[in-house]
């Protein structure tokens, strides 16, 4: 390890909320909030990075590909419905999408 | 001792490129602050030993996904998005205040359990995280190309253009 564990866990941390606070505040725009999430799971895989260098095993570099190829299959999967719902009501506004409501 | 000065600069730039791409009004604009951040997480990957995965950051993230985001809002017509849509003061500082708690909360937390720094250990070659990834974790490699798939369907069944009767 270059510098202590701690740090880099501080690292991933602020990563992490900064983009729970990006997801808390653009809860309006359906792409904006995809991309926090992305900020979010890149936190998440930098932690595992991270426990694989602590303890020497390949086991975190195997979780983080793994999130990267959950990341590619939920990226496409919502983006196909971001552009199905724009078919339907021209906007990516998420207050627009209230037929279900009572 | 360089390795460290490179990795806090690094950080500093992945959090300044994150906080830019979160508070930037235009979508384009945002993605590109996130490449720049996601290229300097690929470089800390790196320093951390796994140059697989920094390899895969810069392939998988910062080109294939970033790019399919380009795509979709290229594609997507959204007129102005920087004019209104933009999360005023009011919807900011909720999360503001959220994220600062979480954050200040994860730092004690971090802090007061500090370990002591470990010793460096032989980083683990490339061919060696192959067949340990292939030999003992065949089945998650399986799941993972079977949930590629299922995706694949399921976005090509909701990119599907309406046609005959389904059309309004």
């Amino acid at each position: 390890m270059i510098v202590p564990f701690e740090h880099i866990l501080i690292l991933a941390g602020l990563l992490f909320f900064i983009g729970m606070g990006g997801l808390l505040a653009w809860r309006a725009n359906l792409i904006m909030m995809l991309v926090s999430i992305e900020v979010m799971l890149n936190a998440v895989m930098l932690v595992f990075v991270t426990g694989s260098a602590r303890w020497g095993n390949a086991e975190g570099q195997f979780f983080a590909i793994f999130i990267m190829a959950l990341t590619s299959a939920e990226v496409s999967l919502a983006l196909a419905m971001v552009v199905y719902l724009h078919r339907r009501k021209h906007t990516v506004n998420t207050d627009m999408f209230n037929e279900l409501k009572g | 001792m360089i390795e460290q000065t490179i990795f806090y600069i690094l950080a500093a730039v992945a959090v300044i490129g994150t906080i830019l791409a979160i508070t930037e009004k235009h979508p384009v604009h945002a993605i590109m602050y996130l490449v720049t951040s996601l290229f300097s997480m690929a470089v800390i990957f790196f320093l951390l030993m796994a140059p697989l995965v920094a390899a895969f950051e810069v392939i998988l993230y910062a080109g294939a996904i970033m790019v399919l985001f380009l795509f979709v809002i290229m594609m997507l017509d959204l007129g102005h998005p920087e004019k209104g849509m933009s999360p005023g003061w009011r919807i900011w500082w909720p999360a503001l205040l959220l994220s600062t708690i979480s954050i200040v909360s994860l730092v004690m937390v971090i802090v007061s359990h500090r370990t002591e720094i470990a010793e460096p250990r032989a980083a683990l070659s490339i061919r060696e995280v192959a067949r340990h990834l292939f030999q003992e974790h065949g089945l998650a490699v399986e799941l993972v190309s079977l949930q590629l798939l299922f995706a694949l369907v399921g976005a090509l069944y909701l990119g599907k253009q309406p046609t005959g009767r389904d059309a309004k």
